[in-house]
């Protein structure tokens, strides 16, 4: 597999009437209200942040890189892994797939002209951009040291860093959340065209409107949080302070109440993104299309009801603790559905081992073992041992880096072509996916074993026979570091020298695929009708052979024909 | 509610309103509602951790917190009750007088809402000042004796902290509204709502009445459990 067989090269320009054509000046893209536009500047938001939290993350894997705290301070990496933590997790990761994707692709998948408060969408990116400059302040002001999850009373009274701009920053940047995810669920449920009946309704919508059931309802609990927190900080009410009649344990259930179903506001999006992958490209419908969206509906409502596994050293008593874990194992069954529904798919399918269609793979395989040690962490006795080691940040991070992180990547290179109506080097593509699949192993399966054997996490030392591990767990994140290097400059690249894709480059089914790409401005010149269910890939399975050739270009807007199709 | 054809107003203009994105004018108005419905949801989930958490301590400490609510000034608390809820009365015949085009009653309701609001947040504000005067707010002038010489127990500063938390967030609510419901008078007073076209109006209705419901919950949760 050489060259790509089934995407046919055209030569057609770009159409002149598109989204980002629709204006030049700063001003254009900065009062925006189409939710295109907006997506794109969230892309942009978000990636800076993301190589901030990847600079702090260099630098604590080469402190790790010897046993000797030597590279930087004590103080130094206790500052590093927290704004690694505070920096992914709320500018990078939350934001990551619902703003940028969701965003662009909501409407033009539901047939909607745009999101249905616009100007709501902008004010949301302000709001990001806003939390973004407190905590990016508190950073270049000397940094906080409290990890990412700000417990008390370290955060409340004892640390002498930024805690209070930090926290700001994250109130702030959650009320983006939480306008993004109204945004989503009120389009969803009144913006669709005709025909686009819920059961239509493609799988990542659905992951995205559970998504956002999630951010309006738990992230108004951390905002609550965070004012408690201020308030003792500033007004040193001992809210969380247990020698005055506080309990810095209610602090880790307000916390986590809302951090742990933020985990799933993580990766529902990404599997959304998968399930768009996997039937494209294994040119299949998705096998078990409701189950699949019941599964997302199902993880976001159980997501509020395990937040005590984090908590099981906290004093939890032992009946709490056995609920909680008995519900943690629970939340695994409508993840695993969508796991056996995505093999399913694959099952018989005409794979085409395309770019995203190698994140796609990637994600199953590493969403399984970040799934699966994570019921080490939801049993009880396990836990006791595993907790706080770099067992937990081996686990979760095969979930949020492995997961999402590479949704995040698959979705993009994906859906590159519909954004910006050209395509990028395929090869390079792939190359990029091979060096971030096997750096991320390397990066984090050693981790696993660390943590089984005992190293704690936080540390900036460690004995001496845990170095060879730690050695190729650095080795695996410079690996890592120029897989995720590599698209940035090949994607920026092929914005502007890129060949055109025409409207639909990978012959995907879906209401985003029927406009020109880059869309125009309104999306659709008139109101769509859908008529078919959601991947009604199931016409162009071919006969046999390694997957459908298309023979004849369809002409803009023009339905593909069945008769265009044979298997090789 | 009678209204006189006379006042009765109906243009719309067609180049705003239905916004865009919306086919038709039903369609802006669900949308409208569903996303107020939805905002409040998330405010409840707002409100609802630091109740959460005022039980939780006033649980454990029952003595303290009783002490509190006595030390709160319960006949004032009563009074901003009744006007907050004779706010919601008025808001009612605004969104009523909307409804029905009626531009000269619909200004009426909503400055008879902005005064009753106004006073609310007056009367709170006195509130704070006499809390303020018997050294009962926490990080400027608490102290551990009451300006009665009595003895105040360690975790009533919990309670006053929790007091104030609340009401604030509950007056930083009202203010809010209070700016929003100013600029409906201007708009409502130039005509730009008419029968068919009145969302603002309705949607800043279902604030209100919300805003006015968490001081329902609020006022016997703080000053009347005193047992």
């Amino acid at each position: 597999m050489s060259s790509i067989p089934y995407i046919p090269a055209i030569e057609v320009p770009l159409p002149a009437d598109n989204y980002l054509t629709a204006g030049n000046s700063l001003k254009s893209w900065l009062l925006t209200k189409d939710h295109k536009r907006i997506a794109i500047l969230y892309l942009i938001g978000i990636t800076f942040f993301f190589f901030i939290g990847g600079i702090a993350a260099t630098v604590i894997r080469i402190e790790l890189l010897t046993p000797k705290r030597d590279f930087v301070s004590a103080e130094a990496y206790n500052r590093m892994f927290t704004i690694h933590g505070v920096v992914m997790v709320f500018l990078y990761l939350i934001p990551s797939i619902p703003a940028t994707m969701g965003n662009f692709l909501v409407p033009l998948m539901i047939g909607a002209r745009d999101l249905a408060f616009p100007r709501m969408n902008l004010a949301s990116w302000y709001l990001f951009i806003g939390g973004g400059i407190f905590t990016t302040l508190a950073i270049i002001l000397g940094g906080v040291d409290t990890g990412w999850t700000f417990y008390t009373p370290y955060s409340s009274v004892y640390s002498q860093t930024n805690v209070v701009l930090t926290v700001i920053g994250i109130f702030i940047a959650g009320f983006s959340s939480i306008f993004t995810g109204l945004n989503f669920i009120v389009t969803m449920h009144t913006m669709r065209c005709p025909g686009m009946w819920w059961s239509r309704m493609p799988l990542f919508c659905w992951s995205i409107y559970a998504t956002s059931v999630i951010m309006l309802l738990a992230t108004p609990v951390l905002a609550m949080t965070a004012v408690l927190l201020l308030i003792e900080r500033a007004f040193n009410v001992p809210i969380f302070d247990p020698a005055r009649g506080g309990d810095p344990v209610l602090f880790q259930h307000l916390f986590w109440f809302y951090s742990h179903p933020a985990v799933y506001i993580m990766v529902l999006p990404g599997m959304g993104v998968i399930s768009e992958l996997v039937a494209c490209f294994a040119r299949k419908r998705i096998y078990g299309y409701g189950l699949v969206a019941a599964s997302s509906i199902a993880i976001a409502a159980i997501s509020f009801l395990v937040w005590g596994h984090h908590m099981f050293v906290s004093g939890m008593s032992t009946y709490g603790g056995l609920i909680f874990s008995f519900l943690s194992f629970f939340v695994a069954v409508p993840s695993a559905i969508k796991v056996v529904n995505w093999i399913a798919t694959l099952h018989k399918g005409s794979i085409v081992f395309t770019t995203p269609m190698l994140y796609a793979i990637a994600f199953i395989g590493l969403f399984v073992i970040g799934g699966l040690t994570g019921l080490f962490l939801a049993t009880l006795a396990t836990d006791v041992h595993l907790t706080d080691t770099y067992f937990i940040v081996a686990h979760f991070h095969y979930i949020m880096v492995g997961g999402t992180v590479t949704a995040f990547m698959g979705g993009i290179h994906f859906w590159f072509p519909k954004m910006f109506g050209r395509r990028y080097p395929e090869w390079a593509g792939r190359i990029a996916a091979g060096f971030i699949f096997f750096g991320f192993n390397l990066t984090f399966f050693p981790q696993f074993l660390l943590g089984y054997l005992g190293m704690p996490r936080r540390y900036a030392g460690y004995p001496e026979e845990f170095q060879v591990l730690n050695i190729l767990s650095t080795a695996g994140a410079s690996i890592l570091a120029i897989g995720y290097l590599m698209p940035l400059v090949y994607l920026l690249w092929s914005m502007k020298y890129g060949k055109p894709a025409g409207p639909n480059p990978w012959l995907a089914m879906g209401m985003e695929w029927t406009v020109s790409s880059p869309p125009p401005a309104h999306n659709f010149h008139k109101v769509p009708v859908c008529r078919e269910e959601a991947y009604a890939y199931f016409d162009m399975t071919p006969q046999g052979g390694n997957g459908p050739i298309l023979k004849k270009l369809p002409g803009p807007g023009q339905k593909l024909e069945r008769t265009e199709w044979s298997g090789t | 509610m009678v209204i006189p054809m006379s006042e009765v107003h109906t243009a719309v203009d067609k180049d705003t309103f239905p916004a865009s994105q919306f086919e038709d004018a039903e369609q802006q108005y669900v949308t409208a509602t569903l996303g107020m419905w939805s905002f409040l949801i998330t405010e409840i989930m707002f409100i609802g951790a630091v109740f959460a958490a005022f039980f939780v301590y006033r649980f454990r400490w029952h003595e303290a917190f009783v002490h509190g609510a006595e030390e709160l000034k319960w006949m004032l608390g009563t009074i901003n009750t009744v006007v907050l809820l004779t706010s919601s009365y008025t808001m009612v015949l605004a969104v009523h007088a909307a409804r029905h085009g009626a531009q000269k009653a619909l200004v009426r309701w909503l400055v008879l809402t902005f005064i009753l609001g106004c006073a609310f947040v007056a009367i709170k504000g006195t509130e704070y000042h006499i809390e303020y005067k018997e050294h009962l707010v926490p990080g400027l002038n608490y102290t551990e004796i009451s300006h009665t010489g009595e003895v105040r127990p360690v975790q009533m500063k919990l309670f006053m902290g929790f007091y104030f938390a609340m009401t604030a967030v509950h007056a930083l609510h009202m203010l809010v509204g209070l700016a929003v419901l100013g600029a409906l008078i201007v708009f409502a007073k130039r005509g730009s709502f008419t029968a068919a076209y009145n969302n603002p109006i309705d949607m800043f209705g279902l604030y209100w009445h919300f805003v006015d419901l968490v001081w329902v919950f609020l006022f016997p949760t703080l000053y009347l459990l005193r047992h």
